[in-house]
């Protein structure tokens, strides 16, 4: 048996599996094609969660998406634990584990709910005032109190060890919701062939179908017809039909965002199945049929579990098979409601009273209802619900005042009128329209190519609906370019029709009463609290939201956005249209972090980049850092080394025999033309119309505001043909900043720019048996110091293969740089390796080329700049073209506080205590005595130890560092003060002479 | 997302393939070495960030690697029209009252 309370020969699912599931630890079976709350329903658990704030007991209110009382975690095992998963949208599976939130030590006994009975300290507005003052209290005890009491739910702690998957689709059609509506928009799309997407967020298509028993369509009952339609729509090659799938986010030109829950509701998904998956669609038409969502009657403690909106207790019924109890209450404000209690009552449940708050309504339900002997009150309120981790009874009273009646009910269904759902239509900045007789936001004016259609578009009926919907869907379609249309319209043989109902707070639950009437369920809002909302001074309904939070928990507002705005109307004294309706943003529904995220994690969060040399530096034990996308060997540790003797005995053989290091990374760009030189002239500061071809110069790339932007040596192949290098971070920003000029500032260049960096594979070999190791492996190059001297670049062959030779340097030595072919990079870095052997020679890493670099005072642009620092500052001068009358940067040079005295200058410095190294980024001042907080005149942006040396280095950026030469200034750390002098920039032979040692 | 009408190849593609560059028709001085502070800070620093129409700079990085200029309703974030780097300023925009 599947739950005390299912009724044999009700529901959909009457053959179904059994489904053992277990909640708060209790067994319990279910069937296969329940939800988790049908399923709990079934076995007459109502009582589920307990509430945001007031940790008041909570049930299941809805049917479907809205829900915002039956939160519960899902827990397959410790990485796989869902927390605040709405149970009236999960499907049960056989072991399914669930848990309820926001309790302790137990549901029905929870100490949390203390804060209900001091709910007069928690009215709206609390974060806002009670946590005001003083200010350290909100760090030590305000926040870590909310945040433990705001527990909803529990995140896992463990990785996700699921995947996710991402797909993106075009089609002419894209449908959203398959209910009645979006089924026949579907169905006359289709028919013309154009390529239609249908999506719905249920297992199973039908929407109010599923609930509706007195809906016929050609022929059939409503909810067959849909499933007969849907399976012809999926027949079909041009129709893509999506199940559990919701439409979460409507974007720019019809591009609309959907997730499917591709394995959530299986047992055991298999490892090939993807838990979700995000589907980005681009429509030519979309159509809009996401229905309407009943809203709750706000009376006082109308939250009692068992009181749930009549549209979802009779589709418990009609689909799930279940009763929602057995001696049902009805509260409501329209005819829609008597339907679930006329199927009840035919089901066998007894209806105890119908409490209508219409003086005389007349209609054939309510015909139908009295035929079948329910007690029906017009002109009458519940005032209140008794009961407290169930509903027990309610209280009755004319609205008008009068003797009250207590009736015991175990359940009460309740119906103040149907909200259109118009969250995608706003989501698509369509603007809403106010119906002033329906009482209802409609789609008034679009801005996309969408239109809506049925409940959500305020259309009443089935057969309404349908004939809209149809006309909508061959319209998109034709819009989308379809040439004829064949097929036939549904046609309705029955159908149910309602409308109307009311906004805002019921009699008993007035502007004169202080009781607990829920507006917002999920965020414990009340009708008084939005009432004093406007009292204390809020007057847009934005203000309102922010100030009560109401609308602004995980359900958005669904059932409560309406009631709120229909109460701080009334308070105001203003209509509804003037208060306004809040903006509906995406998500509709909550969406995971994974179905976000999807392949994009671990590995494949990034492209990782490597180096033709990568494989021979792995093989060899190097330890790797990231820069940028590349992964570069930082150092090459021997056995028993540190980072710090690896590091140390790199740097010391560079100077003492050679080095090899792999450069690839480099960024490298060509500039190829007739105007190249010309290009190169007004993108860097440095002249190049003169520089001979097969030379080579540093060159310097400001921004129009006069920074520095990057740097590089750069070797004029031929009169037309320059080899640009860039900072391994910098390249593609350069190439950017070099294509914008030639397309857009000069244009009438003759010049082609390509990125040459993944082409050509770079290899440093620099110390004094640099020329040593090359040369035996060269063909076609003089090496000789005449033919090929510091600061030139020769092209011929390196082991048999083209190369670019530069002679140039990044540490001060002898050196050059070996390009070529990226695919020979590593067999030609292992017969340098092999001659570099004969000779001593030592591969090093990034750190030692930083080291060596700095020795020499070399900067590194991002590192020794920060985007504010010009070539004087850095002191560069004299590579900037004195003659020349025009380069990027160089109005923004002579700017007046780029000329101004007293700015920061670069500069070595030496601490007095040799051993100590100071910290990249702290801060110098000149007076470490002075009051706190201390006037900072620079700080460190390059520190090492310096084996070669033997002492610390360091380079900061100093104000006025240049005129402070031998100056001491001080170095404040937590661990006292460092005392160091100021010196040049050059620690490492200042005459240079072993550029050609 | 958006779709973007690139100008050289002539086809509406996602905005992914696009990269945003500042404010268009901000010409740099022929004579740049001798603009007076006033004339570079509007040139450098003034962006006009109107409510409403936009001429701004475009360029498809992952696709023909061209800068275009766009006009767009900083409002409603639609695309009035894209056009090629150079051309002038557009006197007229399709379906924009004056
Ligand atoms: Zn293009």
């Amino acid at each position: 048996m599947s739950g005390a309370f299912r009724i044999p020969g009700a529901g959909r699912f009457s053959q179904a599996k059994t489904a053992r599931f277990s909640f708060d630890g209790r067994s319990y079976a279910g069937i296969e094609g329940d939800t988790l709350a049908s399923a709990l329903l079934a076995n007459g658990v109502h009582l589920v969660g307990r509430s945001f704030k007031y940790h008041r007991p909570r049930g299941i209110l809805s049917a479907g998406a809205e829900e915002p009382n039956a939160l519960v975690e899902i827990k397959r095992d410790a990485a796989r634990k869902t927390p605040n998963v709405r149970a009236t949208v999960q499907e049960l599976y056989d072991g399914l584990d669930g848990q309820s939130q926001n309790r302790w030590p137990s549901l029905s006994f929870d100490l949390g709910a203390v804060s209900d009975i001091a709910s007069p300290l928690l009215s709206a507005g609390f974060y806002y005032k009670t946590f005001m003052w003083p200010k350290a209290a909100w760090k030590r005890l305000y926040e870590p109190k909310i945040r433990a009491a705001a527990g909803l739910g529990v995140s896992p702690d463990q990785p996700d060890p699921d995947h996710y998957s991402s797909r993106y689709a075009h089609c002419d059609v894209l449908v959203l919701g398959g209910g009645a509506a979006g089924i026949a928009a579907a169905l006359a799309a289709a028919e013309t062939g154009v390529r239609v997407i249908l999506a719905d967020e249920q297992a199973e298509f039908g929407g109010s179908l599923r609930f509706e028993s007195g809906a016929k369509i050609d022929g059939q009952d409503g909810f067959a017809w849909a499933q007969a339609a849907v399976a012809k729509l999926a027949a079909m090659d041009n129709v893509r039909v999506l199940s559990r799938t919701t439409a979460f986010g409507y974007y720019a030109q019809n591009f609309v965002g959907l997730v499917e829950r591709v394995s959530e509701h299986l047992r055991t998904p298999g490892h090939d199945l993807a838990r979700e998956r995000l589907w980005q669609v681009r429509a030519k038409r979309v159509v809009l049929a996401s229905g309407a969502i009943e809203r709750h009657m706000v009376f006082a403690d109308n939250d009692r579990p068992g009181i749930m909106l009549a549209g979802a207790a009779r589709t418990y019924l009609n689909h799930y098979g279940v009763a929602v109890g057995r001696n049902v209450g009805v509260y409501t404000a329209n005819d829609s409601a008597y339907a679930a209690a006329i199927d009840l009552k035919k089901a066998g449940v007894n209806v105890a009273a119908i409490v209508d708050l219409r003086e005389n309504p007349t209609g054939p339900v309510i015909d139908e209802a009295r035929a079948l002997g329910i007690e029906i009150n017009f002109g009458r309120a519940v005032l209140r619900a008794g009961g407290k981790l169930r509903v027990s009874s309610m209280t009755v009273q004319p609205k008008n005042g009068g003797g009250e009646r207590t009736i015991a009910v175990d359940a009460i269904l309740m119906s103040a009128g149907w909200t259109p759902s118009v969250h995608l239509f706003s989501q698509s900045r369509g603007k809403v329209a106010f119906n002033d007789e329906t009482k209802r936001f409609v789609p008034g004016t679009y801005a996309q190519d969408c239109v809506s259609v049925g409940a959500c578009n305020g259309t009443d009926g089935l057969s309404a609906t349908v004939d809209e919907a149809y006309a909508a869907g061959a319209k998109a379609a034709k819009d989308a370019g379809a040439k004829t249309a064949k097929g036939n319209k549904p046609k309705v043989d029955a159908s149910e029709s309602w409308s109307r109902g009311m906004l805002g707070a019921a009699p008993g639950a007035g502007p004169d009463t202080t009781v607990k009437a829920f507006v917002d369920f999920q965020n414990d809002v009340t009708a008084k609290d939005i009432r004093q909302a406007v009292h204390e001074g809020m007057r847009s309904i934005e203000h309102v939201k922010r100030f009560t939070t109401n609308g602004m928990a995980t359900d958005q507002g669904k059932t409560s956005n309406m009631h709120g705005l229909a109460i701080a109307a009334e308070t105001l004294g203003k209509p509804i249209p003037e208060v306004g309706l809040t903006t509906f943003r995406a998500p509709y529904t909550p969406v995971t972090f994974g179905a976000i995220v999807s392949h994009a994690r671990g590995p494949l969060f990034d492209p990782t980049r490597r180096t033709a040399i990568h494989p021979w530096a792995e093989a060899q034990g190097a330890v790797f850092e990231d820069v940028g996308q590349w992964k570069r060997a930082w150092y090459f540790p021997k056995a028993g080394e540190d980072m710090h003797a690896a590091v140390d005995r790199e740097c010391v053989a560079v100077r003492k025999t050679a080095g090899l290091f792999d450069a690839s990374t480099l960024g490298k760009i060509e500039v190829v033309g007739p105007d190249a030189a010309k290009f190169m002239e007004l993108l860097y500061t440095n002249p190049w119309e003169k520089l001979e071809p097969g030379r080579c110069r540093y060159g310097i790339m400001l921004r129009e505001d006069g920074f520095i932007y990057d740097d590089g040596v750069v070797g004029r192949l031929a009169p037309d043909r320059f080899h640009v290098t860039t900072t391994t971070g910098g390249a593609p920003r350069v190439m950017n900043h070099m294509e914008d000029y030639l397309q857009t500032e000069f244009p009438h260049l003759n010049v082609w720019l390509t990125s040459i960096t993944e082409q050509w594979a770079v290899i440093a070999v620099q110390g004094p048996k640099s020329r040593d190791i090359i040369a035996p492996l060269v063909e076609g190059i003089d090496m000789s110091d005449e033919a090929l001297p510091h600061m030139s670049v020769r092209e011929g062959k390196i082991c048999g293969v083209p190369t670019r030779l530069f002679r140039m340097s990044f540490t001060g030595e002898r050196g050059f740089e070996v390009n070529v072919p990226a695919d020979y990079g590593q067999a030609v870095w292992e017969a340098l390796w092999a001659e570099g052997q004969k000779h001593g020679a030592a591969a090093y890493g990034t750190e030692a080329m930083h080291v060596l670099r700095a020795e020499k005072g070399y900067i590194i642009v991002g590192q020794d700049t920060d985007g504010t620092v010009t070539p004087n500052d850095a002191g560069l001068d004299w590579a900037v073209g004195k003659k020349k009358t025009d380069f990027v940067g160089i109005r923004g040079l002579t700017r007046p506080d780029l000329v101004a005295k007293g700015r920061k200058q670069l500069v070595g410095l030496k601490t007095r205590d040799p051993k100590v190294v100071l910290e990249e980024g702290a801060q110098i001042v000149e007076d470490p005595k002075q009051a706190i907080p201390m006037k900072m005149i620079g700080h460190v942006s390059s520190s090492y130890w310096s084996e070669n040396c033997g002492r610390s280095i360091a380079l900061a950026l100093v104000a006025g560092g240049r005129d402070r030469m031998g100056e001491t200034l001080y170095v404040p750390m937590p661990n006292g003060v460092i005392e160091v002098e100021v010196t040049g920039m050059v620690f490492f032979d200042e005459t240079g002479g072993r550029l050609n040692g | 997302m958006l779709l973007i009408r690139c100008p050289y190849c002539e086809e509406e593609r996602p905005e992914l393939e696009f990269r945003n560059a500042g404010e268009a028709h901000i010409a740099r001085s022929a004579n740049m070495a001798g603009e007076s502070d006033d004339d570079f800070e509007k040139f450098f620093f003034i962006r006009s960030n109107p409510k409403g129409i936009i001429y701004e700079r475009w360029r498809h990085m992952h696709g023909c690697a061209r800068f275009f200029n766009a006009v767009r309703d900083t409002v409603t974030d639609k695309f009035v029209m894209t056009y090629k780097a150079g051309e002038p300023k557009p006197s007229k925009l399709p379906g924009v009252a004056k």
